[in-house]
């Protein structure tokens, strides 16, 4: 029988700590990042980042106050029990972490402009569905994003006869205009597909994955590395006081395009980068990937 | 050494403030954001706290009620400045503010205003809620509380408030404006450069 409750609680507890911990590839892309500083405003910046996840983590509060509208990415084994419940644990789970954590309320209604203080509203929690054949399981990935790491997304359909140059020339313009007030470094997720909503989502979904892995297609690998390298050398540094860095990561997710569109797509990822992944079977038992050894 | 200016801020204690420098604050501090710049600004309203020589702080904080009736600052952080561009100038010559604080720079109208009026903008490292939240104290005030948690103006006393890094001083120097020339100049070498690597279609 499903565990409704111990599921929800094992999500509400993963939550709540995803808000106050960053994870590990996070936590290491800034420590290689502030060593990496040699000027005394960027030092002084990062010095601030890891006192203040210390601070996080002794006083067991939200590490940044804006704790975003809550989005859950799932990846269902087609064999887990209950897949119809999710939803209602997911919200239910967010409900919890808002008192418990707490967590800013953030989640105003379209037209009526109200916050009921719950974090829970119509379709927040946003929940993102993917099916697994094969498994039993089921992974879920939180992710808190602040508004102003929110505010750079962007979306655009270019002509193949601009090509993959429009989409180099728009990732640096966005940065460029937007990304100071994102809280540099910057992680940048990119999607690129045949039209802005599946692009969109690809975009996001290249935020969820570890720091440094690479598009599977060498060629998407390369333009990576190109557009890592070549925004490092603008050196926005971290708040964009200017530095020797500008993102902890460049990820490109893609899909098939149409022969006469080409989408492309930005998200950006703040230095607080708040995301998370647990893996939960059908008896309950769960194994955290993104915080190795972290208790919830 | 740690340089600490205290409310009342002056014009004088500005003199010798640079952008690029890094201070910190002692004295009151209040949380003000944009409703209340558009009240002040745009209806004409007076601010119920009286701000001259004082501190402001575009931020939204989590505060908790604590068992003896009193608030508590949990989290707090910077929130985007340049939302308060349109206001900041007349603000600062209508209410004498000495110190703003936020993310992010502000434009031109601001920078005119913290020339003309004598006032800083500065940058408090953003996404360290709880780091700033320690250097809150107290709690001695709230008011416009109708607007809700984020935007109440949260009147507070501080202890070595900061770092804040000046981003506009008191000449109208303004260093994300000069750091901004900077980026957009190695932008355009960059796209060049990566643009002929991706000729995926020919
Ligand atoms: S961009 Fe990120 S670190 Fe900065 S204030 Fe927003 S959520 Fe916090």
């Amino acid at each position: 029988m499903f565990d409704k409750e111990k599921f929800t609680e094992i999500v509400s507890n993963f939550v709540t700590m995803s808000g106050k911990i960053l994870p590990d590839d996070v936590t290491q892309k800034l420590e290689e990042l502030k060593n990496a500083e040699t000027g005394e405003l960027a030092k002084t910046v990062y010095k601030c980042y890891f006192d203040n996840q210390e601070l996080a983590r002794k006083l067991s509060r939200p590490s940044c106050q804006d704790t975003g509208v809550i989005n859950f990415y799932v990846n269902a084994g087609e064999h887990f029990p209950a897949l119809g419940q999710i939803n209602d644990c997911l919200k239910e789970a967010v409900r919890r972490s808002t008192a418990e954590a707490p967590l800013r309320h953030n989640t105003v209604a379209i037209f009526d402009e109200k916050n009921e203080g719950t974090n829970v509203g119509e379709r927040a929690p946003y929940i993102h569905w993917e099916i697994v054949p094969d498994s039993d399981k089921i992974e879920i990935k939180p992710y808190m994003s602040g508004g102003g790491c929110s505010l750079p997304g962007r979306a655009i359909t270019l002509m193949p006869s601009a090509g993959y140059e429009a989409i180099v020339q728009y990732v640096f313009d966005t940065i460029v205009d937007w990304g100071i007030n994102a809280c540099p470094p910057l992680l940048v997720g990119i999607g690129i597909a045949g039209s802005v909503e599946n692009a969109a989502v690809l975009s996001k979904k290249a935020l969820l994955r570890p720091i440094d892995e690479r598009h599977p297609n060498p060629k998407g690998a390369q333009m990576e590395k190109d557009l890592e390298k070549g925004l490092n050398e603008l050196g926005l540094g971290p708040q964009g006081i200017s530095g020797r860095s500008t993102v902890m990561g460049v990820h490109i997710e893609t899909a098939a395009r149409h022969p006469s569109t080409i989408s492309v797509a930005i998200n950006v990822g703040c230095w607080s980068h708040r995301w998370g992944d647990i893996i939960i079977d059908k008896d309950m038992n769960y194994e955290i990937i993104s915080h190795k050894g972290a208790k919830i | 050494m740690k340089k600490i200016l205290s409310t009342p801020v002056s014009a004088e204690d500005l003199k010798d403030i640079k952008i690029g420098d890094i201070i910190y604050l002692n004295g009151t501090v209040v949380t003000c954001r944009d409703v209340a710049h558009r009240r002040l600004i745009e209806y004409g309203r007076e601010l119920p706290v009286d701000l001259k020589g004082g501190c402001i702080f575009h931020a939204g904080p989590i505060v908790r009620k604590k068992g003896d009736g009193k608030f508590e600052m949990v989290s707090i952080g910077p929130t985007t400045s340049m939302r308060m561009e349109k206001f900041e100038k007349e603000f600062i010559k209508e209410t004498g503010v000495k110190v703003i604080v936020g993310k992010g720079g502000m434009a031109e109208k601001t920078a005119e205003g913290c020339r003309e009026y004598k006032a800083i903008h500065c940058v408090i490292p953003a996404g360290c809620a709880v780091m700033a939240a320690v250097e809150f104290e107290e709690i001695i005030g709230a008011e416009w509380t109708d607007l809700g948690m984020p935007e109440t103006l949260w009147i507070s006393r501080v202890k070595e408030f900061g770092p804040l890094i000046v981003s506009i001083d008191a000449e109208g120097n303004n260093l994300f404006e000069k750091n901004k020339k900077v980026f957009n100049k190695r932008k355009e070498q960059q796209v060049k450069e990566i643009s002929e690597k991706v000729r995926f279609i020919k």
